[in-house]
Protein backbone atom coordinates (compact mmCIF):
# COMPACT_ATOMS: atom_id res chain seq x y z
CA UNK A 1 0.00 0.00 0.00
CA UNK A 2 1.12 3.60 -1.25
CA UNK A 3 2.16 5.75 1.96
CA UNK A 4 -0.14 8.44 0.35
CA UNK A 5 -2.97 6.14 0.07
CA UNK A 6 -2.85 4.75 3.39
CA UNK A 7 -2.88 8.40 5.18
CA UNK A 8 -5.70 9.42 3.50
CA UNK A 9 -7.64 6.13 4.62
CA UNK A 10 -6.30 7.33 8.04
CA UNK A 11 -7.53 10.82 8.17
CA UNK A 12 -10.66 9.66 6.72
CA UNK A 13 -10.98 7.27 9.62
CA UNK A 14 -10.04 10.05 11.98
CA UNK A 15 -12.52 12.60 10.76
CA UNK A 16 -15.06 9.29 10.50
CA UNK A 17 -16.01 10.04 6.41
CA UNK A 18 -15.71 6.46 6.34
CA UNK A 19 -18.53 3.82 5.01
CA UNK A 20 -20.07 1.09 8.02
CA UNK A 21 -18.24 -1.28 5.44
CA UNK A 22 -14.64 0.50 4.65
CA UNK A 23 -14.25 1.74 8.38
CA UNK A 24 -15.02 -2.74 9.37
CA UNK A 25 -12.41 -3.09 6.98
CA UNK A 26 -9.47 -0.43 8.22
CA UNK A 27 -10.38 -1.19 11.85
CA UNK A 28 -9.55 -5.11 10.84
CA UNK A 29 -6.45 -4.13 9.36
CA UNK A 30 -5.73 -1.46 12.19
CA UNK A 31 -5.95 -4.43 14.77
CA UNK A 32 -4.02 -6.87 13.00
CA UNK A 33 -0.88 -4.54 11.59
CA UNK A 34 0.44 -2.73 14.49
CA UNK A 35 2.41 -0.43 12.01
CA UNK A 36 -1.12 1.00 10.88
CA UNK A 37 -2.28 1.25 14.64
CA UNK A 38 0.54 3.24 15.57
CA UNK A 39 0.27 5.57 12.38
CA UNK A 40 -3.29 6.09 13.28
CA UNK A 41 -1.95 7.48 16.61
CA UNK A 42 0.45 8.97 15.84
CA UNK A 43 -1.20 11.08 12.77
CA UNK A 44 -4.01 12.07 14.48
CA UNK A 45 -1.74 13.48 16.90
CA UNK A 46 0.16 15.29 15.17
CA UNK A 47 -2.93 16.94 13.11
CA UNK A 48 -4.13 17.92 16.60
CA UNK A 49 -1.16 19.60 17.02
CA UNK A 50 -0.92 21.25 13.53
CA UNK A 51 -4.34 22.58 13.73
CA UNK A 52 -3.72 24.08 17.63
CA UNK A 53 -1.07 25.81 15.34
CA UNK A 54 -3.23 27.26 13.00
CA UNK A 55 -5.72 28.28 15.74
CA UNK A 56 -3.00 29.83 18.16
CA UNK A 57 -1.86 31.66 14.84
CA UNK A 58 -4.96 32.72 14.31
CA UNK A 59 -5.77 34.21 17.70
CA UNK A 60 -2.33 36.22 17.47
CA UNK A 61 -3.07 37.79 14.49
CA UNK A 62 -6.84 38.69 16.01
CA UNK A 63 -4.79 40.36 19.31
CA UNK A 64 -2.46 41.92 17.26
CA UNK A 65 -5.08 43.69 14.90
CA UNK A 66 -7.16 44.76 17.95
CA UNK A 67 -4.39 45.69 20.00
CA UNK A 68 -3.40 47.89 17.20
CA UNK A 69 -7.01 49.34 16.54
CA UNK A 70 -7.60 50.23 20.03
CA UNK A 71 -4.59 52.24 20.05
CA UNK A 72 -6.12 53.88 17.30
CA UNK A 73 -9.17 54.81 18.44
CA UNK A 74 -8.11 55.13 21.97
CA UNK A 75 -9.81 52.32 23.29
CA UNK A 76 -6.65 51.73 25.41
CA UNK A 77 -3.65 53.89 25.99
CA UNK A 78 -0.47 52.88 25.61
CA UNK A 79 1.80 54.81 28.13
CA UNK A 80 4.98 55.59 25.89
CA UNK A 81 7.78 57.07 28.12
CA UNK A 82 9.62 59.62 27.02
CA UNK A 83 13.21 58.20 25.34
CA UNK A 84 14.99 59.42 28.34
CA UNK A 85 13.12 57.49 30.78
CA UNK A 86 13.69 54.59 28.68
CA UNK A 87 17.34 55.37 28.46
CA UNK A 88 17.01 55.86 32.03
CA UNK A 89 15.56 52.51 32.81
CA UNK A 90 17.62 50.99 30.61
CA UNK A 91 21.27 52.88 31.69
CA UNK A 92 19.92 53.49 35.62
CA UNK A 93 22.71 50.42 36.64
CA UNK A 94 25.13 51.75 34.93
CA UNK A 95 24.88 55.33 36.20
CA UNK A 96 24.92 54.40 39.72
CA UNK A 97 27.70 52.56 39.55
CA UNK A 98 29.04 55.78 37.49
CA UNK A 99 27.88 58.00 39.95
CA UNK A 100 29.06 55.73 43.26
CA UNK A 101 32.54 55.33 41.80
CA UNK A 102 32.76 59.17 41.11
CA UNK A 103 31.34 59.86 44.48
CA UNK A 104 34.03 57.45 46.55
CA UNK A 105 36.81 59.10 43.98
CA UNK A 106 35.95 62.24 45.08
CA UNK A 107 35.58 61.73 48.60
CA UNK A 108 39.02 60.26 48.90
CA UNK A 109 40.50 63.40 47.03
CA UNK A 110 38.86 65.64 49.64
CA UNK A 111 40.03 63.92 52.06
CA UNK A 112 43.79 63.94 50.94
CA UNK A 113 43.66 67.66 49.91
CA UNK A 114 42.35 67.81 53.67
CA UNK A 115 44.73 65.58 55.23
CA UNK A 116 47.83 67.14 53.52
CA UNK A 117 47.26 70.71 53.08
CA UNK A 118 48.42 73.11 55.66
CA UNK A 119 46.25 74.36 58.07
CA UNK A 120 44.88 77.90 56.73
CA UNK A 121 42.61 80.33 58.70
CA UNK A 122 38.83 80.60 57.28
CA UNK A 123 38.95 83.37 54.64
CA UNK A 124 37.33 86.70 55.87
CA UNK A 125 36.30 89.25 54.07
CA UNK A 126 37.90 93.22 54.64
CA UNK A 127 35.62 96.30 53.83
CA UNK A 128 38.05 98.28 52.43
CA UNK A 129 37.17 101.95 54.18
CA UNK A 130 39.94 103.48 55.57
CA UNK A 131 41.08 104.45 58.53
CA UNK A 132 42.05 107.90 58.45
CA UNK A 133 45.10 107.19 61.57
CA UNK A 134 45.73 109.87 64.57
CA UNK A 135 48.88 110.67 62.48
CA UNK A 136 47.50 111.62 59.63
CA UNK A 137 45.47 113.65 61.28
CA UNK A 138 47.65 115.50 63.39
CA UNK A 139 49.60 116.00 59.95
CA UNK A 140 46.54 117.73 58.81
CA UNK A 141 45.94 119.70 62.09
CA UNK A 142 49.88 121.28 61.94
CA UNK A 143 49.15 121.82 58.28
CA UNK A 144 45.56 123.62 58.79
CA UNK A 145 47.27 125.28 61.92
CA UNK A 146 50.11 126.54 59.94
CA UNK A 147 48.11 127.82 57.29
CA UNK A 148 45.87 129.23 59.96
CA UNK A 149 43.00 128.07 57.31
CA UNK A 150 39.51 128.48 59.39
CA UNK A 151 38.58 126.50 62.63
CA UNK A 152 40.56 123.19 63.15
CA UNK A 153 38.44 120.59 60.70
CA UNK A 154 36.05 117.77 62.44
CA UNK A 155 37.20 114.95 63.31
CA UNK A 156 37.04 112.35 60.63
CA UNK A 157 37.94 108.83 61.14
CA UNK A 158 36.69 106.89 58.24
CA UNK A 159 37.20 107.23 54.84
CA UNK A 160 36.19 105.74 51.59
CA UNK A 161 35.92 106.80 47.98
CA UNK A 162 32.62 108.13 46.66
CA UNK A 163 31.73 109.19 42.49
CA UNK A 164 28.96 111.51 41.06
CA UNK A 165 25.76 109.21 40.02
CA UNK A 166 24.17 113.20 38.99
CA UNK A 167 25.84 116.75 38.62
CA UNK A 168 23.10 118.08 40.95
CA UNK A 169 25.77 116.03 43.50
CA UNK A 170 24.02 112.93 44.49
CA UNK A 171 27.45 110.44 44.63
CA UNK A 172 27.42 107.00 46.07
CA UNK A 173 29.74 105.10 47.93
CA UNK A 174 29.82 101.80 50.11
CA UNK A 175 26.99 101.79 52.83
CA UNK A 176 29.78 100.75 55.47
CA UNK A 177 32.04 103.96 54.43
CA UNK A 178 29.33 106.22 55.78
CA UNK A 179 27.52 103.79 58.18
CA UNK A 180 26.16 105.72 61.71
CA UNK A 181 28.19 108.67 60.21
CA UNK A 182 26.87 112.06 61.69
CA UNK A 183 28.51 114.01 59.63
CA UNK A 184 29.97 112.96 55.80
CA UNK A 185 32.75 115.50 54.06
CA UNK A 186 33.54 115.18 50.43
CA UNK A 187 36.82 116.45 48.82
CA UNK A 188 38.10 116.33 45.17
CA UNK A 189 40.54 118.38 43.76
CA UNK A 190 38.51 121.32 43.80
CA UNK A 191 37.59 122.09 47.17
CA UNK A 192 35.96 120.11 50.48
CA UNK A 193 32.00 119.34 50.60
CA UNK A 194 29.58 118.75 53.25
CA UNK A 195 27.28 116.13 52.36
CA UNK A 196 24.21 114.70 54.00
CA UNK A 197 23.52 110.39 53.99
CA UNK A 198 20.10 110.32 51.76
CA UNK A 199 19.62 107.05 52.08
CA UNK A 200 21.56 103.27 53.11
CA UNK A 201 20.90 100.13 50.97
CA UNK A 202 23.22 97.42 53.27
CA UNK A 203 21.94 94.59 51.13
CA UNK A 204 23.47 96.19 48.05
CA UNK A 205 26.14 98.38 50.76
CA UNK A 206 25.66 101.30 48.77
CA UNK A 207 24.92 104.91 50.06
CA UNK A 208 23.36 108.01 48.25
CA UNK A 209 24.70 110.75 49.81
CA UNK A 210 24.13 114.33 48.81
CA UNK A 211 26.72 117.46 48.63
CA UNK A 212 24.71 120.42 50.30
CA UNK A 213 26.91 122.93 50.44
CA UNK A 214 26.88 126.36 48.58
CA UNK A 215 30.56 126.60 47.59
CA UNK A 216 29.81 123.49 45.24
CA UNK A 217 29.36 124.12 41.78
CA UNK A 218 27.06 121.47 40.14
CA UNK A 219 28.02 120.04 36.76
CA UNK A 220 25.60 120.17 34.18
CA UNK A 221 26.48 116.31 33.09
CA UNK A 222 29.19 113.42 33.84
CA UNK A 223 31.15 111.69 31.64
CA UNK A 224 30.31 108.72 32.43
CA UNK A 225 27.49 106.55 32.33
CA UNK A 226 26.47 103.56 34.64
CA UNK A 227 26.51 100.30 32.29
CA UNK A 228 23.39 98.07 32.63
CA UNK A 229 24.88 94.92 31.00
CA UNK A 230 28.34 95.19 33.57
CA UNK A 231 31.73 93.61 32.88
CA UNK A 232 31.92 90.41 31.16
CA UNK A 233 34.66 87.82 32.42
CA UNK A 234 38.14 88.56 31.38
CA UNK A 235 37.51 92.02 30.18
CA UNK A 236 39.99 94.71 31.39
CA UNK A 237 38.73 97.59 33.97
CA UNK A 238 40.60 100.29 35.46
CA UNK A 239 39.77 102.16 38.70
CA UNK A 240 39.97 105.95 39.88
CA UNK A 241 39.90 105.98 43.95
CA UNK A 242 41.71 107.33 47.08
CA UNK A 243 43.49 104.71 49.18
CA UNK A 244 46.01 107.71 49.92
CA UNK A 245 44.66 110.81 50.16
CA UNK A 246 45.66 111.73 46.20
CA UNK A 247 43.59 110.09 43.85
CA UNK A 248 45.57 106.49 42.45
CA UNK A 249 44.53 105.08 39.20
CA UNK A 250 44.04 100.93 38.85
CA UNK A 251 44.74 98.81 36.36
CA UNK A 252 43.21 94.99 36.12
CA UNK A 253 40.44 92.78 34.71
CA UNK A 254 37.27 91.01 35.74
CA UNK A 255 38.22 87.08 37.09
CA UNK A 256 35.06 85.35 38.25
CA UNK A 257 31.54 86.44 37.77
CA UNK A 258 30.63 85.98 41.70
CA UNK A 259 31.92 87.92 44.80
CA UNK A 260 32.89 86.52 48.27
CA UNK A 261 31.61 83.09 48.71
CA UNK A 262 29.21 82.77 45.54
CA UNK A 263 27.43 86.26 45.91
CA UNK A 264 25.80 87.07 43.19
CA UNK A 265 25.20 90.64 44.13
CA UNK A 266 28.72 91.33 43.16
CA UNK A 267 31.76 89.98 41.10
CA UNK A 268 35.50 89.60 41.28
CA UNK A 269 38.22 91.87 40.00
CA UNK A 270 41.85 91.21 40.16
CA UNK A 271 42.87 94.22 40.84
CA UNK A 272 45.04 96.59 43.62
CA UNK A 273 43.01 97.97 45.95
CA UNK A 274 43.76 99.01 49.84
CA UNK A 275 41.52 100.69 52.75
CA UNK A 276 40.09 103.68 50.81
CA UNK A 277 38.92 102.24 47.79
CA UNK A 278 35.51 101.10 48.93
CA UNK A 279 33.67 102.84 46.63
CA UNK A 280 35.75 103.15 43.92
CA UNK A 281 34.00 103.27 40.61
CA UNK A 282 35.26 100.36 38.32
CA UNK A 283 35.35 101.32 34.90
CA UNK A 284 35.70 99.36 31.57
CA UNK A 285 38.05 100.38 28.38
CA UNK A 286 34.99 102.87 27.21
CA UNK A 287 34.82 104.17 30.70
CA UNK A 288 31.73 103.10 31.63
CA UNK A 289 30.82 102.49 35.02
CA UNK A 290 30.54 98.78 35.46
CA UNK A 291 30.92 98.43 39.32
CA UNK A 292 32.18 99.78 42.63
CA UNK A 293 34.60 98.31 44.96
CA UNK A 294 33.29 97.37 48.02
CA UNK A 295 35.83 94.43 49.80
CA UNK A 296 38.62 92.17 49.27
CA UNK A 297 39.47 89.38 51.11
CA UNK A 298 41.90 89.00 53.75
CA UNK A 299 44.62 87.17 52.86
CA UNK A 300 44.47 86.56 49.24
CA UNK A 301 46.53 88.68 46.52
CA UNK A 302 44.39 90.39 44.22
CA UNK A 303 40.94 89.49 45.09
CA UNK A 304 38.77 92.28 45.42
CA UNK A 305 35.12 92.20 44.80
CA UNK A 306 33.08 94.92 43.35
CA UNK A 307 29.04 96.14 43.24
CA UNK A 308 27.68 95.21 39.42
CA UNK A 309 26.26 98.47 37.84
CA UNK A 310 23.26 96.36 37.56
CA UNK A 311 22.45 96.66 41.43
CA UNK A 312 23.53 100.06 41.60
CA UNK A 313 20.91 100.30 39.11
CA UNK A 314 18.38 99.11 41.03
CA UNK A 315 18.99 100.12 44.31
CA UNK A 316 18.83 103.93 42.86
CA UNK A 317 15.79 103.02 41.22
CA UNK A 318 14.15 102.14 44.19
CA UNK A 319 15.73 104.79 46.18
CA UNK A 320 14.00 107.70 43.91
CA UNK A 321 11.21 105.93 44.02
CA UNK A 322 10.70 106.23 47.72
CA UNK A 323 8.14 108.48 48.60
CA UNK A 324 9.56 108.73 52.43
CA UNK A 325 12.66 109.81 50.75
CA UNK A 326 11.35 112.33 48.58
CA UNK A 327 10.01 114.36 51.06
CA UNK A 328 13.27 114.93 52.59
CA UNK A 329 14.98 115.86 49.50
CA UNK A 330 12.85 117.29 47.08
CA UNK A 331 15.10 116.82 43.85
CA UNK A 332 15.36 113.04 44.55
CA UNK A 333 12.54 112.55 42.19
CA UNK A 334 14.35 114.02 39.31
CA UNK A 335 17.86 112.16 39.82
CA UNK A 336 19.08 111.16 36.87
CA UNK A 337 21.14 108.45 36.71
CA UNK A 338 23.74 108.66 34.09
CA UNK A 339 23.90 106.07 30.89
CA UNK A 340 25.77 108.17 28.66
CA UNK A 341 29.58 107.92 28.10
CA UNK A 342 31.54 110.98 26.77
CA UNK A 343 34.62 109.23 27.32
CA UNK A 344 34.94 106.95 24.52
CA UNK A 345 37.67 105.60 22.85
CA UNK A 346 39.52 108.23 24.42
CA UNK A 347 43.48 107.99 25.21
CA UNK A 348 43.48 106.81 29.22
CA UNK A 349 45.14 109.70 30.13
CA UNK A 350 43.00 111.70 28.79
CA UNK A 351 39.66 109.51 30.19
CA UNK A 352 41.70 109.90 33.86
CA UNK A 353 41.56 113.40 33.28
CA UNK A 354 38.38 114.03 32.56
CA UNK A 355 37.02 111.77 35.40
CA UNK A 356 38.91 112.75 38.32
CA UNK A 357 36.97 115.83 38.95
CA UNK A 358 33.79 113.87 39.17
CA UNK A 359 35.55 111.34 42.08
CA UNK A 360 35.35 112.61 45.66
CA UNK A 361 37.20 111.54 49.01
CA UNK A 362 34.28 110.45 51.57
CA UNK A 363 35.37 111.08 54.73
CA UNK A 364 32.94 110.39 58.02
CA UNK A 365 32.83 110.07 61.72
CA UNK B 1 -24.41 37.06 39.01
CA UNK B 2 -24.85 39.21 36.32
CA UNK B 3 -21.18 39.63 35.45
CA UNK B 4 -20.25 36.25 35.75
CA UNK B 5 -22.56 35.04 33.12
CA UNK B 6 -21.12 37.94 30.88
CA UNK B 7 -18.06 36.69 31.72
CA UNK B 8 -18.53 33.38 30.57
CA UNK B 9 -20.54 34.64 27.27
CA UNK B 10 -17.32 36.53 26.52
CA UNK B 11 -14.72 33.38 27.34
CA UNK B 12 -17.04 31.29 25.10
CA UNK B 13 -16.83 34.22 22.82
CA UNK B 14 -12.87 33.78 22.98
CA UNK B 15 -12.58 29.96 22.31
CA UNK B 16 -14.58 30.84 18.84
CA UNK B 17 -11.71 34.00 18.11
CA UNK B 18 -14.84 35.77 17.84
CA UNK B 19 -13.25 39.58 17.47
CA UNK B 20 -15.76 41.54 19.40
CA UNK B 21 -15.21 39.72 22.38
CA UNK B 22 -11.52 39.56 22.24
CA UNK B 23 -11.73 43.39 21.81
CA UNK B 24 -14.04 43.71 25.02
CA UNK B 25 -11.79 41.65 27.45
CA UNK B 26 -9.10 44.11 25.58
CA UNK B 27 -11.10 46.96 26.48
CA UNK B 28 -11.61 45.77 30.07
CA UNK B 29 -8.54 44.53 31.16
CA UNK B 30 -5.50 45.94 29.09
CA UNK B 31 -4.61 49.06 31.11
CA UNK B 32 -4.19 46.79 34.10
CA UNK B 33 -1.82 44.69 32.89
CA UNK B 34 0.21 46.92 31.24
CA UNK B 35 0.48 49.61 34.81
CA UNK B 36 1.52 45.72 36.09
CA UNK B 37 4.64 45.97 33.87
CA UNK B 38 5.36 49.34 33.58
CA UNK B 39 6.03 49.76 37.07
CA UNK B 40 7.84 46.67 37.01
CA UNK B 41 10.75 48.00 34.98
CA UNK B 42 8.89 46.96 31.55
CA UNK B 43 8.30 48.69 28.72
CA UNK B 44 4.88 49.13 26.66
CA UNK B 45 5.74 46.22 24.52
CA UNK B 46 6.44 44.26 27.45
CA UNK B 47 3.19 44.87 28.53
CA UNK B 48 1.39 43.48 24.83
CA UNK B 49 3.51 40.83 24.49
CA UNK B 50 2.58 39.06 28.17
CA UNK B 51 -1.13 40.03 27.71
CA UNK B 52 -1.55 39.01 24.23
CA UNK B 53 0.11 35.72 26.03
CA UNK B 54 -2.00 35.95 28.98
CA UNK B 55 -4.87 35.76 26.39
CA UNK B 56 -3.54 32.79 24.48
CA UNK B 57 -3.04 30.85 28.14
CA UNK B 58 -6.69 31.95 28.51
CA UNK B 59 -8.35 30.77 24.84
CA UNK B 60 -6.35 27.15 25.27
CA UNK B 61 -8.08 27.12 28.64
CA UNK B 62 -11.55 27.88 27.64
CA UNK B 63 -10.40 25.61 24.58
CA UNK B 64 -9.91 22.55 27.15
CA UNK B 65 -13.82 23.04 27.40
CA UNK B 66 -13.74 24.71 30.86
CA UNK B 67 -15.86 28.01 30.65
CA UNK B 68 -15.71 28.55 34.52
CA UNK B 69 -12.83 30.29 36.41
CA UNK B 70 -12.71 29.97 39.90
CA UNK B 71 -12.52 33.64 39.87
CA UNK B 72 -13.29 36.95 37.98
CA UNK B 73 -11.42 37.46 34.77
CA UNK B 74 -9.38 39.83 36.13
CA UNK B 75 -8.03 38.28 38.79
CA UNK B 76 -7.39 35.54 36.41
CA UNK B 77 -5.78 37.52 33.70
CA UNK B 78 -3.64 39.76 36.40
CA UNK B 79 -2.62 36.24 38.12
CA UNK B 80 -1.34 34.82 34.45
CA UNK B 81 0.38 37.81 33.52
CA UNK B 82 1.97 38.51 36.95
CA UNK B 83 3.37 34.98 36.56
CA UNK B 84 4.73 35.27 32.97
CA UNK B 85 6.11 38.31 34.06
CA UNK B 86 7.87 37.42 37.33
CA UNK B 87 9.23 34.38 34.88
CA UNK B 88 10.10 36.81 32.01
CA UNK B 89 12.00 39.03 34.24
CA UNK B 90 14.05 35.83 35.78
CA UNK B 91 15.23 35.27 32.37
CA UNK B 92 16.14 38.57 31.24
CA UNK B 93 18.26 39.32 34.47
CA UNK B 94 16.88 42.72 34.68
CA UNK B 95 15.02 42.04 37.70
CA UNK B 96 15.47 44.86 39.99
CA UNK B 97 12.66 43.76 43.22
CA UNK B 98 12.43 40.72 44.53
CA UNK B 99 9.17 40.27 44.00
CA UNK B 100 6.71 42.09 41.46
CA UNK B 101 4.22 43.81 43.48
CA UNK B 102 1.33 42.58 44.35
CA UNK B 103 -1.52 44.40 45.80
CA UNK B 104 -4.53 42.77 43.60
CA UNK B 105 -5.37 39.29 44.83
CA UNK B 106 -4.02 36.31 42.56
CA UNK B 107 -5.16 33.01 41.91
CA UNK B 108 -2.69 29.85 41.42
CA UNK B 109 -2.40 29.50 37.79
CA UNK B 110 1.03 27.46 37.88
CA UNK B 111 -0.55 24.37 36.59
CA UNK B 112 -2.12 25.92 33.50
CA UNK B 113 0.76 27.86 32.64
CA UNK B 114 3.24 24.62 32.81
CA UNK B 115 0.47 23.22 30.29
CA UNK B 116 0.74 26.46 28.13
CA UNK B 117 4.27 26.26 27.56
CA UNK B 118 4.37 22.67 26.64
CA UNK B 119 2.31 23.76 23.60
CA UNK B 120 3.96 27.10 23.12
CA UNK B 121 7.15 24.64 22.57
CA UNK B 122 5.39 22.52 19.91
CA UNK B 123 3.64 25.97 18.40
CA UNK B 124 7.18 27.26 17.89
CA UNK B 125 8.35 23.66 16.65
CA UNK B 126 5.83 23.76 14.37
CA UNK B 127 5.93 27.67 13.09
CA UNK B 128 9.85 26.72 12.38
CA UNK B 129 8.47 23.61 10.53
CA UNK B 130 6.13 25.30 8.96
CA UNK B 131 8.48 27.87 7.65
CA UNK B 132 11.35 25.49 6.37
CA UNK B 133 8.67 24.03 4.40
CA UNK B 134 8.85 26.07 1.60
CA UNK B 135 6.19 26.92 -0.96
CA UNK B 136 3.59 25.37 -2.19
CA UNK B 137 3.71 23.17 0.25
CA UNK B 138 3.26 25.52 3.32
CA UNK B 139 0.23 27.47 1.80
CA UNK B 140 -1.04 24.03 0.58
CA UNK B 141 -1.78 22.42 4.25
CA UNK B 142 -2.86 25.60 5.35
CA UNK B 143 -5.66 25.74 2.74
CA UNK B 144 -6.73 22.35 3.46
CA UNK B 145 -6.13 21.74 7.09
CA UNK B 146 -6.40 25.46 8.83
CA UNK B 147 -8.24 27.14 6.00
CA UNK B 148 -10.78 24.33 5.78
CA UNK B 149 -10.89 24.44 1.85
CA UNK B 150 -11.92 21.40 -0.70
CA UNK B 151 -9.60 19.86 -2.32
CA UNK B 152 -11.06 20.65 -5.97
CA UNK B 153 -11.17 24.43 -4.81
CA UNK B 154 -7.48 24.02 -4.04
CA UNK B 155 -6.70 22.40 -6.67
CA UNK B 156 -7.97 25.22 -9.12
CA UNK B 157 -6.16 27.43 -7.53
CA UNK B 158 -2.74 26.22 -6.88
CA UNK B 159 -3.58 24.96 -10.62
CA UNK B 160 -3.47 21.33 -10.42
CA UNK B 161 -5.03 19.72 -13.05
CA UNK B 162 -7.30 17.84 -10.40
CA UNK B 163 -7.99 17.15 -6.78
CA UNK B 164 -6.79 13.81 -6.47
CA UNK B 165 -2.77 15.27 -7.70
CA UNK B 166 -3.81 18.02 -5.14
CA UNK B 167 -4.30 15.70 -2.77
CA UNK B 168 -1.29 13.32 -3.82
CA UNK B 169 0.76 16.56 -3.09
CA UNK B 170 -0.87 17.84 0.12
CA UNK B 171 0.13 14.36 2.23
CA UNK B 172 3.56 14.46 0.46
CA UNK B 173 3.76 17.80 1.98
CA UNK B 174 2.52 16.65 5.27
CA UNK B 175 4.56 13.74 5.39
CA UNK B 176 7.67 16.03 5.04
CA UNK B 177 6.50 18.20 7.82
CA UNK B 178 5.93 15.96 10.24
CA UNK B 179 9.69 14.54 9.36
CA UNK B 180 11.05 18.10 10.06
CA UNK B 181 8.91 18.52 13.06
CA UNK B 182 9.87 15.42 14.53
CA UNK B 183 13.94 16.05 13.87
CA UNK B 184 13.43 19.16 15.22
CA UNK B 185 12.09 18.18 18.44
CA UNK B 186 14.59 15.66 18.92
Amino acid sequence: MQDTTLLDAVERYIRGEMSPEEKALFEHLRSSNPEVDELVVEHSLFLDKFTQYGQTQQLKNQLKTVHNQLIQEGGIDEQRPAIVITLWKKYKRTVFVAASIAGITALVISGLVSLLSPKVSKEKLEMLSRRIDNQEYKLNNVTNKINSVETSPPAFNRGGTGFLVDGKGYLITNAHVVKNATQVEVQNSLGEYHARIIQLDHQADLALIKIEDTTYHPFTSLPYGISKTGAELGEDVFTLGYPRPEIVYGKGYMSAETGFQGDTTTFQLTIAANPGNSGTPVLNNDGEVVGMVSSTQQNAQGMVFAVRSKNIFQALDAMKSDSTLQTSDSTLSHLKIPQNTFIKGLDRKLQVKRLEDYIFIVKSN
Amino acid sequence: MRTETNEQKLLEGLAHNDRKAIETIYRQHYNMVQSLILSNSGYPDDARDIFQEAMIVLYEKVRSGSFELNSQLKTYLYSVCRRLWLKRLSQMQRRTSPEVESLEQTVPVEEELELHEQRNKDFLLMEQSMNSLGEPCKSLLEAYYLGKRSMVEIAGDFGYTNADNAKNQKYKCLMRLKKIFSQLKK
